[in-house]
Formats: C-alpha cells, sequence, structure tokens
C-alpha cells in the first residue's frame, strides 16, 4: 500500500484525511484503487481518462509528467502527491 | 636571511614598480584606510591562509604594517615557510600618505546610525557592511499588502531593504485584522498600501515605501515591476499570478511565490530561465471549485505569517546573493501537522513562457491560460 497525500481542496472527497493508502503499481493503478475507495475524486482529478493538467502528481518528489506520467511506477514505500495549484495569499 | 628591511621611501616605489604589498594589521585597521592594491592578512592568520592567497612562493611580497614591527614578524613566518624574495617596510604608514604613496581612503558603506541599527546582521559574515550596503540599495515589489505582504514587508523593512514598493488597492477591512498585521483596528478603511507605509515607515523611517495604488493587470505590469529587482507574489487569485509570471519572465525578474490555504502553504523562487516559471509548474489555471480564495475558504491567521517570512527570506538570499533558494523546489508546509514537504520542480521545454520558442517572450503578457 502506497501513501497518497490528499491537497485541502480534495480533502472532502476523502471524507477529510489529510493523507490515504491506496494500492498499485503504477501511478494509474494507485489512482484507479483510490477512486474505487472514493469515487468522487474521480471527477475532480481526470478528464477523460487522463490526469487534469490542473493538477500536478508526483511520486515522493518527483512530477509524473518527467516520468512515465500515469505508467510511473509507484512502490510501497513511496508517497504520491496531489497537487492542484493554489490561490490565496493577500485576500 | 633573506628579508630584507626597506624605508618607506624605498617601500612606496617597490610597490609602484608591481611588488605585491601584503597588510598584515587588522581588518580595523585596514577599515581606517589602505595601500591601494594591498592584500589583508592579519598577522595571526598569516601561516594558515598565506598558501591561499600567494601560492608562488617566489612571488616578489613587500609587508607592511602599521610600524613595520608586525610586518617583520610576519616576514620572518614567510621565510620560514619558504617564501624567497621579502621586503618588509621597516616604517610608519603614515610616512606613506605623506609620501603620497597610492592609498585608498575607507569607503563609508553605513553611516553610524546604520552601523548601529543593522548591527547583528552586519556581523554575519555573508552579510557584514557590504551586504548591509546591497539591502539599502535594494527595490523589493510586494504585490499585495495583505497577508503574506505582512510580514515580509515587516521583515524587509526592519532589516533595511531601501525601497519597497506595495501594489494593492484594497481598503483595510476588519476581516483582515486576524491576519494582516501591516494594518491595525484604526485604520479600517483607510487604503491598505496607505496604512502599510505608516506602519513600514514607524518601524524603519528610512525605508522608502512606494505606494502603488493600483491593482495589477497586464496593462501595468511591466510598468510596475521594472524598476524593481525583485518581486513577492502575495496575490490572492490565479490571473494576477499568471499575469505577473509571464511579465516577470519577459523582464527577467526573480518572482518569491506565496499562496496558503486554511493550514496549508506553498512557497517557491521563479528565477526567469534558471530555473522553472509558474506556467512550467501550473500550465492551466484550475477551475475555481478547486482554487477557492481566502475570502471564501477561511485561513488560519499564523499560515500567511508563516509562508510571508519564508518568502522574505527568499528574497534576501536573492539579494545578498548567497545560499540556496527554492529555485527548482516547491516547499509545502502543513500547519495542522507541522511539518514541510518539498517536491522538485523542473522547467518545462514547451512552456508558453519560458520555454523554446515561447511566444510570450516577444508578445505581451497575456491575461492567462
Amino acid at each position: 500500500m502506497s501513501r497518497v497525500k490528499i491537497p485541502p481542496v480534495l480533502r472532502d472527497s476523502v471524507g477529510g484525511s489529510r493523507d490515504v493508502t491506496a494500492s498499485g503499481a503504477t501511478v494509474a493503478a494507485v489512482l484507479d484503487d483510490l477512486f474505487a475507495q472514493h469515487p468522487s475524486l474521480r471527477d475532480r482529478v481526470t478528464e477523460e481518462g487522463q490526469l487534469s493538467r490542473f493538477i500536478n502528481v508526483y511520486v515522493n518528489d518527483r512530477d509524473v509528467r518527467y516520468r512515465d506520467g500515469l505508467d510511473t511506477p509507484v512502490g510501497a514505500d513511496d508517497t504520491v502527491i496531489l497537487l492542484p495549484a493554489m490561490a490565496g495569499g493577500a485576500g | 636571511m633573506t628579508v630584507k628591511q626597506v624605508n618607506v621611501a624605498d617601500a612606496v616605489a617597490l610597490a609602484g614598480a608591481g611588488r605585491r604589498v601584503i597588510d598584515v594589521r587588522e581588518p580595523s585597521e585596514w577599515a581606517e584606510g589602505h595601500i591601494a592594491g594591498a592584500t589583508l592578512l592579519p598577522l595571526a592568520e598569516v601561516p594558515s591562509r598565506i598558501a591561499e592567497l600567494v601560492p608562488d612562493r617566489t612571488t616578489p611580497l613587500l609587508l607592511q604594517c602599521q610600524s613595520g614591527a608586525r610586518s617583520a614578524r610576519a616576514a620572518a613566518a614567510l621565510e620560514a615557510l619558504g617564501y624567497t624574495d621579502i621586503v618588509n617596510m621597516a616604517g610608519h604608514i603614515g610616512e606613506w600618505r605623506r609620501l603620497g604613496g597610492a592609498w585608498e581612503a575607507p569607503r563609508q558603506l553605513l553611516t553610524d546610525a546604520q552601523a548601529r541599527r543593522y548591527s547583528r546582521q552586519v556581523l554575519i559574515p555573508e552579510i557584514g557592511q557590504e551586504g548591509q550596503r546591497r539591502l539599502l540599495d535594494a527595490k523589493v515589489l510586494l504585490i499585495g499588502a495583505g497577508g503574506l505582504g505582512s510580514p515580509a514587508a515587516f521583515y524587509l523593512a526592519s532589516s533595511g531593504v531601501g525601497t519597497i514598493g506595495l501594489v494593492d488597492d484594497d481598503v483595510v477591512d476588519e476581516s483582515n485584522l486576524q491576519r494582516q498585521i501591516l494594518h491595525t483596528a484604526d485604520r479600517v478603511g483607510m487604503l491598505k498600501t496607505e496604512s502599510a507605509r505608516l506602519t513600514l515607515n514607524a518601524l524603519n523611517p528610512e525605508t522608502r515605501v512606494v505606494e502603488h495604488r493600483e491593482r495589477l493587470s497586464a496593462e501595468n505590469v511591466e510598468r510596475l515591476i521594472a524598476g524593481y529587482e525583485v518581486v513577492v507574489d502575495g496575490t490572492d487569485n490565479f490571473d494576477t499570478r499568471y499575469i505577473l509570471n509571464d511579465a516577470a519572465v519577459k523582464l527577467r525578474k526573480p518572482v518569491v511565490h506565496g499562496s496558503i490555504y486554511r493550514w496549508d502553504g506553498q512557497v517557491t523562487t521563479f528565477v526567469p530561465f534558471e530555473g522553472p516559471c509558474y506556467r512550467c509548474m501550473y500550465p492551466m489555471q484550475p477551475p475555481p471549485e478547486l482554487a477557492p480564495a481566502c475570502s471564501v475558504a477561511g485561513v488560519l491567521g499564523v499560515l500567511p505569517g508563516i509562508v510571508g517570512l519564508l518568502q522574505a527570506n527568499e528574497v534576501f538570499k536573492l539579494l545578498l546573493g548567497v545560499g540556496q533558494t527554492l529555485a527548482g523546489r516547491l516547499l509545502m508546509f502543513d500547519a495542522m501537522s507541522t511539518s514541510f514537504d518539498e517536491v522538485r520542480i523542473w522547467r518545462d521545454p514547451a512552456c508558453p513562457a519560458c520555454g523554446e520558442g515561447a511566444a510570450l517572450l516577444t508578445e505581451p503578457a497575456a491575461a492567462s491560460a
């Protein structure tokens, strides 16, 4: 099982958790397991089966866009981070 | 005995003929003026540092101090270390000046008041008087005089950053006071830039606070950032972040980015063409429901304090040219667990702002992706 860190704006889709666990040998498989556990997350993270372009996915500290995208391997001890842009500042 | 003793007149002639001058006095004496072109090497440091400063032991050397006594001891030490061509100036340094020898007067980098005010950071080796002078001459622009801009501006001003520009067209609202610590309860309704100027000048009357009472837009962004060295991005919306990014890439201004949401914050530094830009990291703007502003989502008061100070820390390193900035790294702070995470961010060769063949470089900054 890999750890998946959930950004603040998506936490309501996973019952408020800051991180959850999911299993799979690639980013795609981990996300599929994650969506099976938390169905409302799917539409917020993907567009037509692809990762949304406004959400970055990291395996540990590496952006999967610069590795193998959804095919990037994920080990059991790895952490997957979902990271959409954050707007807030001056307010 | 290979050390040759000369009087001051001969020393002036030898130095004029190209002999390398080593001043073995203390830094405090050196700071009050020294022979032009001399190298400072205090007597106590001669054995440990001479090889680094003068690797070739056949180099013709002229040693001097205040009266010729310390330099005679330094000369003996160098002789023992194998240096072969040593001349000691056996005379008073005042004589050198009287004879019109080349002299470098002390540069008054700081006034006495500045030396006192900033003494604790002038003591830091990476800053010193020269670094403090850099800060006093520096111009930093803060986009937003709110949650992130408040702590950043406070410390930039207290530390002596000479010019602080503030871009904001809002007025102080009661709900700002929970985190926007530049502002005070009696200033509700006042322009934020004006309130900020009052606070910053009360803290440091020497700080030049420039009020830009306008909202950053594609039309004014280049004019606003052109006169500044570093930009601190504390805006609250994506349109402004993309507008700022594209102009900063075009004008090659580093941008220190901060963003906050409830208990979470992100910080990074964008140095155009040396590291990624905002568009490399987030090519597309998220839909509003994925990126609500603080006014909708809420934010812990201390969070912009922490993130804004991390931004200020980046500014100091950029201005002083020391340390490692967050260029190429996104630092994430989670206040709930008090933990930091970091991911690497990369320049995107296809980036529309800074990638190969980026159209934005030659066109006016576009509003957003």
